[in-house]
C-alpha cells in the first residue's frame, strides 16, 4: 500500500532525527505499539473505548443523574403504568418510554461528546505569539495579562491570552479550570453531565434539559393522576399511598427536580433566543451597563434565526484528533512520564506536576536540538513531537502560573470528590471541595476563570444547598 | 490515500501522508526548515472561520502576493461554505434532532465533506504552487483552525531544487 511505503520511507529519508531519538532512548521502533493521541492528551479528560468516548476527569454527579433518571422511570413503569394503562390509555407508557429514551440518549451524548476543545498551541506557534507580544513591551518579570482587542461587527471585543494553552483565545472561548481545556463557545461546566458544555454539545445539552423537563412533568402528572384515581377507588388518599409507596418516592423526586429543571430550560431557552452563553450572561459581557453601544455582536437580531443557528446550525468537527496515531518517536516520552506519576493520577494527566523540572529541561533541550537540525516529517508527525515539547514547555512556565499550581494542590482536594462521586446524594461534599477553586488569588488573568465555577451554582439550583 | 482530515472511518487508519510528499522528500534532502509563518484568524465577521489575507512580510521574496491571497481567499470561501446556515444545514439539524442525533454516527455531515475538499485543495496548492517555491502549507485543522501555518524552507546546498525562484517551478 502506498501509505505503508511512505510511512516507512519517511523516517529513513529524514535520516538524523529519528535514528538519533531511537539510539538515545534505546527503544526499538518495530516492537512499539503505535499510541493514539488521546493517550497523551494534556487536558484533564478521561477516554474510553480507545478514544471514542471522552468525559471530564471529574465525573461530577453524572452517576447520580443517571441513577435518578433510571430509578424514577423504573418505578414509574413498574408501579404506576399498570394502573394507568388499566384506567386510562396504553399511550402513557409509550410516551413515557419515548421521553425516557430521548433523555438518556441526549444525556450520554452531552457527556461523551467533545464540547469543542481547542488543542493547545504548538511550540512554534506559541513562540511566534510570544515574539509579537514581547515586541510591544518588556517582559523580564511575569507579564501582565495579555489581551488583544478586535472588532467584531463594529463592536470592540477583548481576546485574552491563555497561559495554559499558549494562545489568544478566539472570541466566546473560555478556559475551563476543571477540565484544563479551552472550550469554544464555552457555556459552563456541568457537573450533572460530567462534562463542559460548549459549541459542539450545546444542542445535546439543550435537548437533554428540555426532554428531561417533559419527562419529569409527565411523570409528576401521571403519578398525581394515579394517586387521585386510586384514592377515589379506595376512598382515601392514605390508603392509596400505602398501596403504592413507590409513587410517593417519584413524587418527591419529581417535585424537587421540576423547579430546577424547568427553570434551567427556561433560562437556556432565553440564552438560545438571544444567542448568548451562560458565561457571557453571568459576566454581563453584553449588558447595557456601558451604554447603548454594547450589545451582543453575535446575535442575528431575530429570535427564530438565533434558535436555528444555535440548535440546527452546522456541526463543527472535533479539533482534537483523539484517535489519530502518534509516531513512534513520541512514545518514549510518555513512557517516562507514566513511571513518574503517583498512583492516583491517570496516565492521561499530562500536566505532570510530579515530573522533575530538570528532566523536563533536558528533554526539552533534546527535542529542540532534534527539531532545529532536521526538517520535520509529514505534517502529522511534526506536531506530535512538538506536542511533547509543548508539554515540557507548559510545565516549565507553570510554577508562577497560578492555574497549574492550583491544579496540583487542587488535585489533592479533588481526590475526595472521586470517592464521594460514588456515594449518591453527596452533592454537598462535591460542592464544598469545589470551593478551593474559588479561592484562587485572583490575578487579572484568572479573574475571568472563577466565574466559571461560580456559574455552576445558579444553573443547577445549588444556591439553596449552599 | 487522501489527505482528508479525521472522519470517523479514517481515524482508524495510520497517519496519512500527502501524496505530494514525494516531491517534498526531494525538498527536504536539499532544504531545511528555516522559518514558520502563521496566518491568524480574522474575527471581524464573528466566530466564523476566516483567515487574514494580509500578506506576511516574511514571504515577500518567496511567493507572489496574488497567489498567496488567492489561496487564502479560496480557503475562506470553503470555510464559509461549510459553516453556511441555510436550508441544507437546517434540514440536517432537524433530522439529527429527530433521530436523537444518532444520525451523526452514520452519515458524513456537510462540514466534514467540505473539510475533505479543503484538504484536497491544500494538497494541490502545495504540489503546484508552494513546494516549487520552498513553502509548505499545513491544513488549519491540524492546528485547531487557529492558524494557517506556512513552513519556509531554505536551501542547504547551492543546487537545491527548492530555491524558490519562479524559473525552477515545475508545474502550476
Amino acid at each position: 500500500m502506498k501509505n505503508c511505503e511512505y510511512q516507512q520511507i519517511d523516517p529513513r529519508a529524514l535520516g538524523t532525527s529519528n535514528t538519533r531519538t531511537s539510539t538515545t532512548l534505546k527503544l526499538p521502533k518495530n516492537s512499539q505499539r503505535l499510541r493514539r493521541k488521546w493517550e497523551v492528551f494534556p487536558g484533564k479528560n478521561r477516554f474510553y473505548c480507545d478514544g471514542r468516548i471522552m468525559l471530564a476527569r471529574q465525573c461530577g454527579v453524572l452517576p447520580l443523574t443517571i441513577g435518578l433518571i433510571f430509578i424514577t422511570s423504573g418505578l414509574f413503569f413498574t408501579f404506576d403504568c399498570p394502573f394507568l394503562v388499566d384506567h386510562l390509555t396504553v399511550f402513557i407508557p409509550v410516551i413515557g418510554g419515548v421521553l425516557f429514551v430521548f433523555v438518556i440518549f441526549t444525556l450520554l451524548q452531552t457527556s461523551f461528546t467533545d464540547p469543542g476543545i481547542l488543542p493547545r498551541a504548538l511550540p512554534d506557534e506559541a513562540a511566534n505569539i510570544e515574539r509579537q507580544i514581547d515586541n510591544s513591551g518588556s517582559s523580564t518579570y511575569r507579564p501582565p495579562p495579555r489581551t488583544k482587542e478586535i472588532l467584531i461587527n463594529d463592536q470592540v471585543v477583548k481576546l485574552k491570552y491563555c497561559f495554559t494553552c499558549k494562545m489568544f483565545r478566539p472570541p466566546r472561548t473560555s478556559h475551563c479550570s476543571l477540565c484544563d481545556n479551552c472550550v469554544e463557545r464555552f457555556d459552563h461546566h456541568c457537573p450533572w453531565v460530567g462534562n463542559c458544555v460548549g459549541k459542539r454539545n450545546y444542542r445535546f445539552f439543550y435537548a437533554f434539559i428540555v426532554s428531561l423537563s417533559f419527562l419529569t412533568s409527565f411523570i409528576f402528572g401521571c403519578v398525581i393522576t394515579h394517586l387521585t384515581l386510586r384514592s377515589q377507588d379506595e376512598n382515601g388518599i392514605i390508603q392509596a399511598i400505602q398501596d403504592s409507596p413507590a409513587s410517593v418516592v417519584e413524587l418527591v423526586i419529581c417535585f424537587f427536580s421540576i423547579w430546577s429543571i424547568l427553570g434551567l430550560s427556561g433560562f437556556h431557552t432565553y440564552l438560545v433566543a438571544a444567542n448568548l452563553t451562560t458565561n457571557e450572561d453571568i459576566k454581563g459581557s453584553w449588558s447595557s451597563k456601558r451604554g447603548e453601544e454594547s450589545g451582543n455582536p453575535y446575535t442575528y437580531n431575530n429570535i427564530f434565526t438565533n434558535c436555528c443557528v444555535v440548535l440546527c446550525g452546522p456541526m463543527p468537527p472535533s479539533l482534537i484528533d483523539r484517535r489519530g496515531f502518534l509516531p513512534p518517536d513520541d512514545a518514549p516520552q510518555t513512557v517516562t512520564s507514566d513511571t513518574e506519576l503517583p498512583p492516583f493520577m491517570s496516565k492521561n494527566d499530562a500536566n505532570m506536576c510530579t515530573q522533575g523540572t530538570k528532566e523536563l529541561l533536558e528533554s526539552m533541550a533534546h527535542s529542540t536540538v532534534i527539531q532545529s537540525t532536521c526538517a520535520p516529517g509529514t505534517p502529522k508527525t511534526a506536531p506530535v513531537t512538538q506536542e511533547s515539547l509543548l508539554r515540557t514547555v507548559s510545565i516549565t512556565v507553570s510554577p508562577p502560573n497560578r492555574p497549574h499550581s492550583t491544579g496540583c494542590s487542587g488535585r489533592q482536594a479533588r481526590h475526595p470528590i472521586d470517592v464521594s462521586c460514588s456515594q449518591k446524594g453527596n452533592k454537598r461534599a462535591a460542592l464544598h471541595t469545589h470551593k478551593p477553586m474559588l479561592h484562587v488569588p485572583s490575578t487579572p488573568y484568572s479573574h475571568g476563570r472563577s466565574p466559571l465555577t461560580l456559574s455552576d451554582a445558579p444553573d443547577m439550583g445549588f444556591i439553596p444547598l449552599n | 490515500m487522501s489527505s482528508a482530515p479525521r472522519t470517523a472511518t479514517e481515524r482508524t487508519k495510520l497517519p496519512y501522508c500527502h501524496e505530494s510528499f514525494h516531491n517534498l522528500q526531494e525538498l527536504r534532502h536539499s532544504a531545511s526548515l528555516a522559518n514558520k509563518v502563521f496566518i491568524q484568524r480574522d474575527y471581524t465577521d464573528g466566530t466564523v472561520c476566516k483567515f487574514q489575507t494580509k500578506f506576511p512580510s516574511e514571504l515577500e521574496s518567496r511567493i507572489e502576493r496574488t497567489l498567496f491571497e488567492d489561496t487564502v481567499k479560496m480557503l475562506n470561501n470553503y470555510y464559509a461554505e461549510a459553516e453556511k446556515i441555510g436550508g441544507q444545514s437546517y434540514l440536517e439539524g432537524c433530522l439529527a434532532c429527530l433521530t436523537i442525533y444518532l444520525i451523526f454516527l452514520c452519515i458524513e455531515t456537510r462540514y466534514e465533506k467540505v473539510l475533505k475538499k479543503i484538504s484536497r485543495y491544500i494538497q494541490e496548492q502545495n504540489e503546484k504552487v508552494y513546494a516549487p517555491r520552498g513553502l509548505l502549507i499545513t491544513d488549519p485543522i491540524e492546528r485547531g483552525m487557529r492558524v494557517i501555518e506556512i513552513s519556509v524552507y531554505e536551501d542547504r546546498g547551492s543546487s537545491g531544487s527548492s530555491s524558490g525562484s519562479s524559473t525552477t517551478s515545475s508545474g502550476r
